[in-house]
Formats: C-alpha cells, sequence, structure tokens
C-alpha cells in the first residue's frame, strides 16, 4: 500500500497506549411482552490497538447487542449498565450528540446488510465524503473530501474509482457495496472499526475478497477490529483473538489457534465438531447439539448451556460458572466447570466433539453399493435452457436483451444419489430448481423425471410426478403458512392428491417422528418452533407422499451451525432409511462436500465441472471450481493461514451479456497468465464439457489439476 | 412472540429485528398463541378497549331499546307535538308528535346495520378482486385493475344519488350493495400488492410444487395471511359506511321515508338544530360517538396486529424502572416467550 501513508498519516495523534476499547460488566435488557429479555448479562472484553478480536455465536447470543451498545445505538428501550470505555473514555451515559462525535470518526462500523448501509438516493463518492465532512468540518473543503473519497475507493480496491465514485449504490454489487461502506469507515482513520457480520450477506468469492480489504484497512490505519460473526470459518484465518458468547455472556476466550486447537468449554467444542469441514474427504461424523439456546428472559440458575450440554452433572445446575483461566493460561478463560476434564481426554478438537457428544457416521444405504450404471435414472436434464426476455417500454413492449438464467445444462440423478449444484448467487441455481419444480416444457433441451418428459406431460400426469417430486425450501421461515397447525402443514400434500382422512392421521405422527419432533407439536403453530424444528416439519412435509427424489433449495444456509448439524444428519439418514435421491442445491461448498455423492458447479447459467464429490474437490480441473475452494475458509487457524487464496477479480458478469467464449474469462486468473494466442481460444470457443477422469468433466480448454484445500 | 404471522406483520419485523437484534429463540410448549397475544396488546390499549365497549352497546341498544319502548318509530303521540326530552318521551318528541327515542333506535339500528353489511361485503369482495388479481397477474390482473380504477375515478355520491330514483321503492339491501360497490377499490388494491408479495413466500411455492390448485391457494394460503389487514380495513369501512350513508340519507338519496336512518332524521333535525335542538343533536351525538368509536378501535386493532407499534408494547412503569435489572414486569404470565423472530441474525444465507 503505497498510498496508504499518503493517506492516513497519524503524526498528529498521540500513540495510543493501553487498549483502545475496554468493557467491563456489560448488561443490556429489552423489555418484551414476557419480560425483560437480558440480551447481554455480564460481559467484559478488551481490544488493543491493532488487534482483531472475533466474536462467535448463535443468533439470539447478544453478540451484535453488544457492540451497539458500544456504538450508541441500541433503541431507547434498551437498558444498558456496565462500563464502556473508549481509549480510558467512559461511552456509557453520553448523550447522542456526543456520541456522535466519536461514532464514524473515532469508532466506525461495518453492517452486515451493504444495501441498507448506503443511502440510495446519493452518490456512493458522496456519502464517503459526507463522512469526512461531518467530522472534520471547515477543515477539509468540499473538493478535497471528495478527492479523498476516491483515493479511498481505490484503496478498498474498486476499480475505476473516479468513475464509480459518481454512481449510486444500486449500480453497485453487493461486494462493492461492502467496499465503499468499508472505505466509508475508515475515512476518518478511526482507532476502532467494529464489523458486525460483513460477509454473511455475501458470496464466497466475495467474502474472500472483503475480508481482504477489511485486511488492508486495518494495516493503514491500525485499528482495532471486532468482528463479529457466526461462522467459524471466517475468523480462523483473520481474528488474534477470540471470545465465544452464549446466552449474553462470553463462555470461553483466548488466543485463536489455542481456540481452536483446544476448546475447554463443551459449547465451543460442539459449534467446532458441528462444521462440516472442506478438507476432509472420507465421511466424518457431525456432531448436533440438541436443543436449541435458551429464553433470555428467564434463566434457570446455572450454566445456560446446561440443558444441551453432553457433560452436565448437577453442579451444573447450581450455578452459573464464570470465566476461569484454563491450562494454566491467563490468556485462555473458559466457562465451565469440568474443564480440567476436558484438558485431561486424549482427544482434541473436532474428535475430542464427536467423542464428547456422540456423533456417528450415518450408514449408507444398501442402493449405493449398487454400481451408478445399474440404477435407475430418476431426473435427467440435458442441454436445458431459460432465458428471460428484458424488455423496455411500457405499452409497447420491445425485448432489449435476453437473460440467459440457464444456458444449456445437462446432468442426471440416479437412484440413492445426491448431486450438489453450487455456484455464487446468480449463476442460475434456482432458475434451474424451479424449471425442474414447474413441470413445464423447457425453453430449450429436455426435462425428465423419472423417466418421463415434461414436454408430454398432461394436467393430471403432472399432478402424479409431483408426488415423486418434493421440495424443501432454504428459509424455514417462510416455507411454513404461519396461519396453519403443523397437522395440517404436514398433511397437505396429502389432502391435494385425495389421500383419505384416516390416512392423513396415521400418517403425520409417524412422519413427525421420522424427522425426530414430538408427535404432540401438531397442534402448535409454526411459529412456536425454532429454525431447525421448522425446518424438519418442512422435511416432514417433502416426506409426506413417499417421493423419490427430494429438490433442497440450500435447506441448511438460514440455520445455525449448531442447528445445521443436526438437520443435515437428518437428511443424510433418511435419505438411507427411504432411499431417496437429492438435488442439494447450496452455495455452502462444505456442507456439499458433506453430503453430497456427485456435485455440479456452475457458472453463469452453465455448468462448468461435474463429478464425483471427492474427484472435483481433491482435484479440480476447472480455474472456477479452484477459486471457488480456496474462497472457503477453513476453521483451522493454523491451515488456515498457511493457504495460498486465489482471489477472483470483480463480479459475476450479467447473464444479460455474458462473455464470448468461456463464459469465467474474464475473471479467471488462469486465463491471465495464458500466452496471448491461447487467450484468443478462450475468448473466441466456447469450452466444451470433456471427460478428465473417471465421472469427472470441466468445461475449460487448458484444464489442469491444482490443490487448493 | 411478535411472529411472522402474516405479511403485513413480516414486513414490519425485519425492521422490527434490526432496531432490537434480541432474539431469545421461542421455547415450544412454553408459548402463547398469536391471537392470545394480540387480545392482551389490543386490551391494553385502554381507549380502544372503550371504543369496543361504545359499539358492543351501540348495536345492542339499536336492537333491544325499541323493545323496551312502548311507542314505534311510526306511531305519532298526538298530546306531544315538540317536547323537550321528560321521561314519558326520554329523547323528546318531533313536530307531528312521533318519539324521538323509537325514531333514533331505529335509524342506528337501519345505519349499523347498513355499516356492518357494507363493510362486511366490500372487504370481502376487495379480498376476493385483489388476490385473485394479484394471483393470476396478466389479463385478468389488467382487466379487473381496470375496474377498480375505473370505480375510482368515477364520483360515487353522484353515481348513488343518480340512480337512487330507480331503486325508490325496494329494498334498501340494494342501498347496501350500491355502498359496497363503491368501497372496495382502495383496499382491493391494497389486497393484491399484498397478494403479490406473498405469493412469492415460499409456503405458497411449497404449495403449488405440491399441485394444489390456484382457488385454494388463495382461499388457504393467501387470504388468511391477510387477515389482520382485512379486520382493520373492515372495521374502519363500518365507520366510513355509516357516514356514506348518513351523507346520503341527509341528502334523500339512502334510506327513503318512513323508515329512518340516523341519516335522514339529522336531515330533518338540522332545520331545528337550534330551535329544538335535541332532534338535531341526539341523532348526530350517536352518529359522532359511533364513528368516533369504531376509530378507537380500528387504531386499536393495528396497534395490536403489529408487532412494530410500540403503542401496543407494555408501557414500563417509571418505578419499574429505576428498580433492579431482574424485576420482569408482573402483569404478565410466566408462559410468554419474547423474539423478535430468528430473522434478526440476518440472512445466514
Amino acid at each position: 500500500m503505497s498510498s496508504a501513508e499518503l493517506l492516513f498519516d497519524s503524526a498528529d495523534r498521540p500513540a495510543p497506549t493501553g487498549p483502545v476499547l475496554e468493557v467491563h460488566d456489560l448488561a443490556v435488557s429489552f423489555p418484551s411482552e414476557s419480560g425483560r429479555v437480558r440480551a447481554v448479562r455480564g460481559l467484559s472484553y478488551q481490544v488493543a490497538p491493532g488487534e482483531v478480536l472475533g466474536i462467535v455465536g448463535e443468533s439470539g447470543s447478544g453478540k451484535s447487542v453488544s457492540s451497539l451498545a458500544v456504538m450508541g445505538l441500541l433503541p431507547p428501550q434498551a437498558r444498558i449498565t456496565g462500563s464502556i470505555k473508549f481509549q480510558g473514555r467512559e461511552l456509557i451515559g453520553l448523550n447522542d450528540g456526543e456520541l456522535s462525535k466519536i461514532r464514524g470518526k473515532r469508532v466506525s462500523m461495518v453492517f452486515q446488510d451493504p444495501l441498507s448501509a448506503l443511502t440510495p438516493v446519493y452518490t456512493v463518492g458522496d456519502q464517503i465524503a459526507e463522512a469526512l465532512l461531518v467530522h472534520r468540518g471547515a477543515k477539509i473543503s468540499k473538493q478535497a473530501a471528495a478527492k479523498r473519497a476516491v483515493e479511498l475507493l481505490d484503496l478498498v480496491g474498486i476499480p475505476n474509482a473516479v468513475e464509480r465514485a459518481k454512481a449510486f449504490p444500486h449500480e453497485f454489487s453487493g461486494g462493492m457495496r461492502q467496499r465503499a461502506v468499508i472505505a466509508m469507515a475508515i475515512a476518518n482513520d478511526p482507532d476502532l472499526i467494529i464489523a458486525d457480520e460483513p460477509t454473511t450477506a455475501l458470496d464466497v468469492t466475495v467474502q474472500a475478497q472483503v475480508l481482504e480489504v477489511l485486511k488492508t484497512a486495518q494495516e493503514v490505519t491500525g485499528a482495532g477490529i471486532v468482528i463479529i460473526t457466526h461462522d467459524l470459518g471466517v475468523v480462523a484465518g483473520f481474528a488474534d483473538r477470540l471470545m465465544v458468547m452464549y446466552a449474553g455472556k462470553a463462555v470461553e476466550t483466548g488466543q485463536v489457534d489455542e481456540i481452536y486447537a483446544r476448546p475447554r468449554m463443551p459449547y465451543t467444542l460442539g459449534l467446532l465438531g458441528s462444521i462440516p469441514r472442506l478438507d476432509v474427504g472420507e465421511k466424518q461424523p457431525l456432531v448436533p447439539i440438541v436443543g436449541q439456546p435458551p429464553s433470555l428472559t428467564e434463566l434457570p440458575p446455572g450454566c445456560p448451556f446446561a440443558p444441551r450440554c453432553p457433560m452436565e452433572v448437577d453442579a451444573c445446575r447450581t450455578a452459573e460458572p464464570e470465566l476461569v483461566d484454563v491450562d494454566g493460561s491467563a490468556e485462555h478463560r473458559a466457562a465451565c466447570i469440568r474443564t480440567d476434564e476436558l484438558a485431561a481426554s486424549d482427544t482434541e478438537g473436532a474428535e475430542a466433539a464427536v467423542e464428547i457428544f456422540g456423533a456417528e457416521v450415518v450408514e449408507e444405504a444398501p442402493i449405493a453399493k449398487v454400481p451408478r450404471e445399474e440404477r435407475k435414472i430418476v431426473l435427467q436434464l440435458s442441454g436445458l435452457v431459460k432465458h428471460y426476455p428484458v424488455t423496455k417500454g411500457v405499452v409497447l413492449k420491445r425485448r432489449v436483451g435476453t437473460v440467459h438464467a440457464v444456458d444449456g445444462i445437462s446432468f442426471d440423478i440416479r437412484e440413492g444419489e445426491t448431486l450438489g449444484v453450487v455456484g455464487e448467487s446468480g449463476c442460475g441455481k434456482t432458475t434451474t430448481l424451479m424449471e425442474i419444480l414447474n413441470l413445464q416444457k423447457p425453453m430449450g433441451g429436455t426435462l425428465s423425471v423419472l423417466g418421463q418428459d415434461a414436454a408430454d406431460l398432461n394436467a393430471k400426469s403432472r399432478k402424479a410426478i409431483r408426488r415423486d417430486l418434493q421440495v424443501v425450501f432454504q428459509d424455514p421461515m417462510a416455507a411454513l403458512d404461519p396461519r396453519l397447525p403443523i397437522f395440517d402443514v404436514i398433511a397437505e400434500p396429502m389432502q391435494v392428491h385425495d389421500l383419505d382422512k384416516e390416512h392423513i392421521a396415521n400418517r403425520v405422527p409417524e412422519l413427525l417422528d421420522l424427522v425426530g419432533l414430538r408427535r404432540e407439536h401438531a397442534s402448535r403453530y409454526p411459529a412456536e418452533f425454532s429454525g431447525g424444528q421448522r425446518q424438519r416439519i418442512g422435511i416432514a412435509r417433502a416426506l409426506a407422499l413417499n417421493p423419490k427424489l427430494l429438490v433442497l433449495d440450500e435447506p441448511v444456509s438460514a440455520l445455525d451451525v449448531s442447528i445445521q448439524a443436526g438437520v443435515i444428519n437428518l437428511l443424510e439418514e433418511l435419505k438411507a432409511k427411504l432411499g431417496l435421491s437429492y438435488l442439494f442445491v447450496a452455495h455452502d461448498l462444505s456442507v456439499v462436500r458433506h453430503i453430497a455423492d456427485r456435485v455440479a458447479v456452475m457458472y453463469l447459467g452453465k455448468i462448468v465441472e461435474i463429478g464425483q464429490v471427492d474427484e472435483v474437490f481433491d482435484a479440480p480441473r476447472h480455474p472456477y471450481t479452484q477459486a471457488l475452494l480456496s474462497a472457503i475458509p477453513i476453521p483451522d487457524p493454523v491451515k488456515e493461514r498457511q493457504r495460498e487464496r486465489i482471489l477472483v477479480t470483480g463480479d459475476l458478469p450479467s447473464p444479460a451479456n455474458p462473455p464470448s467464449g468461456c463464459r469465467f474469462r474474464t475473471r479467471c486468473f488462469l486465463h491471465a497468465t495464458l500466452s496471448e494466442d491461447k487467450q484468443r481460444t478462450c475468448v473466441e470457443v466456447e469450452p466444451p464439457r470433456q471427460e478428465q477422469g473417471e465421472d469427472h468433466e470441466a468445461a475449460c480448454h487448458f484444464a489442469q489439476i491444482r490443490q487448493v484445500l | 412472540m411478535t411472529v411472522i404471522l402474516n405479511e403485513g406483520d413480516s414486513a414490519g419485523t425485519s425492521g422490527a429485528a434490526s432496531g432490537s437484534p434480541v432474539d431469545a429463540a421461542p421455547e415450544p410448549g412454553k408459548s402463547t398463541t398469536r391471537g392470545r397475544l394480540v387480545l392482551t396488546r389490543f386490551l391494553r390499549n385502554r381507549l380502544a378497549l372503550f371504543g369496543l365497549v361504545v359499539i358492543v352497546l351501540m348495536y345492542l341498544l339499536a336492537f333491544v331499546g325499541p323493545l323496551l319502548s312502548k311507542w314505534s318509530y311510526d306511531e305519532q303521540d298526538y298530546t306531544a307535538f315538540l317536547q323537550a326530552p321528560y321521561p314519558a318521551h326520554i329523547f323528546g318528541t318531533d313536530k307531528i308528535g312521533t318519539d324521538m327515542f323509537a325514531q333514533t333506535m331505529r335509524g342506528l339500528q337501519k345505519s349499523l346495520l347498513i355499516g356492518l353489511l357494507v363493510a362486511v361485503i366490500s372487504t370481502g369482495f376487495a379480498a376476493l378482486v385483489g388476490a385473485v388479481a394479484g394471483y393470476f397477474l396478466g389479463w385478468v390482473d389488467r382487466g379487473l385493475m381496470w375496474m377498480v380504477d375505473l370505480l375510482l375515478v368515477l364520483p360515487s355520491f353522484l353515481i348513488i344519488a343518480i340512480l337512487s330514483p330507480a331503486f325508490r321503492g325496494k329494498s334498501w339491501l340494494l342501498f347496501v350493495v350500491l355502498l359496497a360497490a363503491f368501497q372496495w377499490m382502495i383496499t382491493a388494491r391494497i389486497v393484491r400488492g399484498m397478494t403479490l408479495t406473498l405469493k412469492e413466500r415460499e409456503f405458497v411455492k411449497a404449495a403449488k410444487y405440491m399441485g394444489q390448485s390456484p382457488g385454494r391457494i388463495i382461499a388457504k394460503h393467501i387470504v388468511p395471511n391477510m387477515a389482520s389487514l382485512l379486520i382493520i380495513d373492515a372495521t374502519i369501512n363500518v365507520g366510513s359506511a355509516v357516514l356514506a350513508e348518513t351523507g346520503l340519507s341527509y341528502f334523500g338519496f339512502g334510506v327513503q321515508p318512513p323508515d329512518v336512518s340516523l341519516g335522514t332524521l339529522i336531515a330533518s333535525g338540522s332545520d331545528s338544530a337550534l330551535t329544538y335542538a335535541w332532534l338535531f343533536l341526539i341523532p348526530a351525538g350517536f352518529l359522532v360517538v359511533f364513528v368516533l368509536a369504531v376509530n378507537f378501535v380500528g387504531d386499536g386493532l393495528r396497534d395490536a396486529l403489529d408487532p412494530t407499534s410500540s403503542r401496543g408494547r407494555k408501557r414500563e412503569k417509571k418505578a419499574d424502572r429505576d428498580r433492579d435489572d431482574d424485576a420482569p414486569a408482573s402483569t404478565q404470565g410466566p408462559d410468554t416467550t419474547t423474539s423478535s423472530t430468528t430473522t434478526s441474525g440476518g440472512g445466514k444465507a
């Protein structure tokens, strides 16, 4: 960063001494219908200058609330006690005007949703300049502020910053918006940056870019960073210290390496064991943490994790454990009375989790032993095309272009098999799903389900096929009609297909058992269940008619990690028990590696690589697959720091105007290194899907194996 | 729990979630139903509760009152002309000796009945048209919305005024239909808009992909999920229908003599508003109180059904605030769970 010194000279500032942020015994509570929600209960932590502190926890653990309290951004009904000292100055009790002088200047925040963090009616450049003008006042002229805004945009890696500064937020992609927000956050050279799930809303490739930018931002400003996330992978390579929160309290703090290698609180252990690992080939058992986080309105006495803890003893229920030093180190502290026993066990990390939580690898179905060629084809797509017209004009609609959402994709799924489809958002995954589910004649190519061509279906046979083709949606909140009790939700597909009442009344409790819910739950409403339970209900509904093929649209991406593992295990079990086939769409490659037998990587409406899951992950041929895999953080700080990351530049091109030849060439790192005539091949000839090995195809002219894990 | 139970709410909830990103996970088995929660929130609003009581009393009075009076609205007492209220005629009499209490009760009965019917018909029709237009889109949508636009630009008052001679002597139910015909359009547009968003919700898609027919999807999934909007709308429609009815009757286009409504009573009493004030003030007072009460209830319902509304929230007493942290308000049963739904953690997507 050569421009960094120019931008941020800290000569006029006294060298910081002591921690930038000191939070002591912070408690935040909100009024609610059922009494006070004690969102944060006695939280203490420090952030040193230049240090990165990661705060990890499930939703509802109080991680966001505690940082909003630091920013003074909580709603007025929140009650805040304790002490928040920023560079020695107490923040609690300051009025809004005084806080505003610190906010945005000395402390800045990067929010989760970059779309709502920018004002849509001003240009990005103006908004960054505004951040400068507000805090520098007369000391900086408008022109200088505008110029600096451009420099900042340049610093966070926005190409052609002079032009882009004049663009409005909607003209930016998600990743670029998040960069702009980071630019705004570092505009006044803050001493502390709070990043609240800064990459959660972004694609993996973009996530890697944004993390890089945050690193740069930290290097240039020398600020302390608090990064809040639920993703243990993100913090592994980025944070120095880690704080794990549960039910409004820190349950484990320490150096990142220490915590990942030797977790001393069963909750942390469970979290580590519940993440599917991208770098582990053989089936690893996933640790589900049973139950769900406690209600924060009336916590029973004792350890809040006790009801979910496999190591729970009577003593856990009597008093809430305080954070104590473990392993004789003052750095690593955990709130558990049985840390010593954890330390004494032979295994460490994920293995210990498997042992303690008692997870097992799900056994394979008998059908999986039959060679693939001998199994029946359940779903077959060949050359499927879906284009959307882009029209202009209100009265006379003129067609001005075509969105190539899905542009000729082919794959098949055999009985008892799981095909994972991965790719960035906008690559056509969802369109493909919708085409399959709609069961209409495709615009191009053929679609056949269970041997029946969709083009030949009439209304009656289409309905018959729907019995065997069911779907589980991503968002468990939205997928269940909130006005219907669970019984009716699960009964609906059976009612549609005219099964008799008695059968339905018997089948619903059966299904509830199958997905691990209690029969009594049938009379409750969806709102009374947690996300994971709702997803189970969604699965029960999908299974009601004994389907052959289940289409899963990101079924676990809206769930917390600890819950996610339970749902993945359930899906695996069901597949083995019922001999189902899955079409599993996800953007999380680790989950796909865990659950899928074969994987298809999509890019801009095309499949660029397809094959056996271990083949593709261990020996990826297509540069895009390689980049995608390298962008996924691995929850292992040591490995993560050693990894070489392939950064894909820029964003997904618009599918309305895809690049000629190979669609990935505009972002391809391999393309850039090729000789000129080879580059011409990329530009002019669309690479066909070629056999690269046994059941492994890739669409690249210059495919070569590159190990990235 | 302030849980997402319908579309209107859900838009609000995401906002609430960003405001107070707390989310205690709901604990099944320990939560109240939404209905009870709405009820608690509604009952907490004193004004709305008062309004509800007033409305119920008025309906009761309108139907039970005439039974208690020994006079009928079309009977005259030739011993009492233009008498101010006194025990025999508690609301006084008019210039031909009709008992004002009997007349007012009859008028109230008619007005309230018309108001209720118009509200139910127009809201029901609006829900149907809006949902159908929003669900099917295409030419169905264009046709229906064209009709809505047409009716919106037509001056309803004028049309009813012109049409009313044709209906003279026929049933007042025709008048109800006419009034309803001009009251559903705006609601239909709102319903259409909500249908468009509901249609994209996954539970509607799920129903579609399991082979559910469009008609049943609308009836089972779309309309019930707009129930809170429709309830509020119907409540407020009662008030405006009563107003429209009285307005038209005042000018002689609505309810025809010898039948009476509040409008005709106000019309005939307005000449003598300053001299024989009871002829005017009593029916007008009933009208004002009723419409006011309806609006209170409408407001209260909206606050109770909208999870983001802070007015429905329990007020914290000052003393409670100063006291120690762990004194959860005592009025609440222990069996409610809080949450601004699990979305607040945001898109783990």
